[in-house]
C-alpha cells in the first residue's frame, strides 16, 4: 500500500470533517482596555489552552485587532460567546467561512 | 497607597486597602449595580400590545446607554435577528451575574471591616479572596474599568493624552481611578497566575 497516495487523502477528510463538526466560530475584537494579561488569562482559564496557545491568540486580538478562539457547532459558539462577554471581553459569532 | 494584590496561601489573592480606597471600590462596585438595574432588561417596546405582553423573555435589541452596550455587544452584528433572539436569552443572565459579582465585590470589602462611613483616614482594610471569590472580583474590576473607560471615551494608545490634562480637571481624576483599578487587576491576574 503506497503510502504517498494514503496520506493527502487522510488530511483531505480532516479538513472536511472540520468543516462539518465546527461550522461556526468565536471571534474576539481588540479593546483599549482589557489588560494583554488578563486576556491571556481569560483564554487559559475558560477554553483551558495552554499559556502559550492563550499568549499567541492574545497577541492576535492586540496587533490584528481579532482573533478566532474557538470553533464548534452553532449551541457551542452561543456559550462560549456568552461566556466571553460575562468576562468583559468583546465578542461575536459568524459562520466558520464567513 | 495599595500594593495591590498578592497570592495568597493555598489559592486566590490577598490585598491591603486603606479605608479611601475600599470605600472608592465599594462606591464603584455600587455605581455598578445601580447602572445594571437602571435601564431595565425588558422586553423590547413593540408596536403590538399582544406581541409586547407576551415578549417576556429578554430584551432584543441593544441597550442605549453606552456602558450597557459595551458589557452586553452584539453577539451577531451581521444578522440582527439572531443578535436579537442571542440577547433575549442571554442579557438577563448576564446582568444578574455581573449585579452578583458587584455585589460580592462589597460584601467582601465589608466582612473584611469597611465601616458604612469612613472616618478614620488611618483605618486598613484586609481582603482575602479564595480562588472563585478572586475570579469574581476580576469579572468585576473588568466591569468597572469598562464603565469608566467608556465614560472617559478611552481609546487605543491614547495615554498621553490623558496624562497631559490639567490637575483640576475631573476627567483627569477618573482617569488616575481606571489606572489604579487596571493596576489592582493586573496585580490580581498574576496573584493568580502564580
Amino acid at each position: 500500500m503506497p503510502v504517498e497516495t494514503e496520506r493527502p487523502v487522510e488530511e483531505r477528510e480532516e479538513e472536511e470533517l472540520t468543516l462539518i463538526d465546527r461550522p461556526w466560530v468565536t471571534v474576539v475584537w481588540n479593546d483599549p482596555v482589557n489588560l494583554m494579561s488578563y486576556v491571556t488569562f481569560v483564554f487559559q482559564n475558560y477554553f483551558h489552552y495552554s499559556r502559550k496557545k492563550a499568549e499567541k491568540l492574545m497577541l492576535e486580538v492586540h496587533h490584528l485587532g481579532k482573533s478566532v478562539v474557538s470553533s464548534g457547532t452553532r449551541e457551542e459558539m452561543e456559550r462560549d460567546v456568552r461566556a466571553m462577554h460575562e468576562y468583559g471581553l468583546w465578542a461575536t459569532m459568524q459562520k466558520a467561512d464567513g | 497607597m495599595s500594593e495591590g494584590f498578592q497570592p495568597r496561601r493555598g489559592g486566590g489573592a490577598v490585598a491591603t486597602f486603606n479605608g479611601f480606597e475600599a470605600d472608592l471600590l465599594r462606591s464603584l462596585a455600587s455605581q455598578l449595580v445601580e447602572l445594571l438595574r437602571s435601564e431595565v432588561a425588558g422586553p423590547t417596546k413593540s408596536n403590538d400590545p399582544l406581541e409586547e405582553l407576551l415578549d417576556f423573555n429578554g430584551p432584543t435589541s441593544e441597550p442605549e446607554d453606552p456602558v450597557l452596550a459595551r458589557l452586553f455587544p452584539n453577539a451577531y452584528p451581521a444578522d440582527e435577528e439572531a443578535a436579537g433572539e442571542f440577547r433575549r436569552f442571554t442579557e438577563t443572565g448576564l446582568r444578574d451575574g455581573k449585579v452578583r459579582g458587584a455585589m460580592a465585590m462589597i460584601e467582601a470589602l465589608e466582612e473584611a471591616g469597611l465601616p458604612e462611613e469612613v472616618d478614620d483616614e488611618q483605618m486598613y482594610v484586609d481582603v482575602e479572596l479564595a480562588g472563585g471569590r478572586a475570579l469574581d472580583w476580576l469579572k468585576s474590576l473588568t466591569d468597572i474599568r469598562l464603565a469608566l473607560a467608556t465614560r472617559l471615551g478611552i481609546e487605543e494608545g491614547d495615554e498621553d493624552y490623558w496624562h497631559a490634562l490639567p490637575d483640576d480637571d475631573p476627567r483627569a481624576h477618573v482617569h488616575a481611578i481606571y489606572e489604579w483599578v487596571g493596576y489592582l487587576q493586573e496585580t490580581l491576574v498574576e496573584s493568580l497566575g502564580s
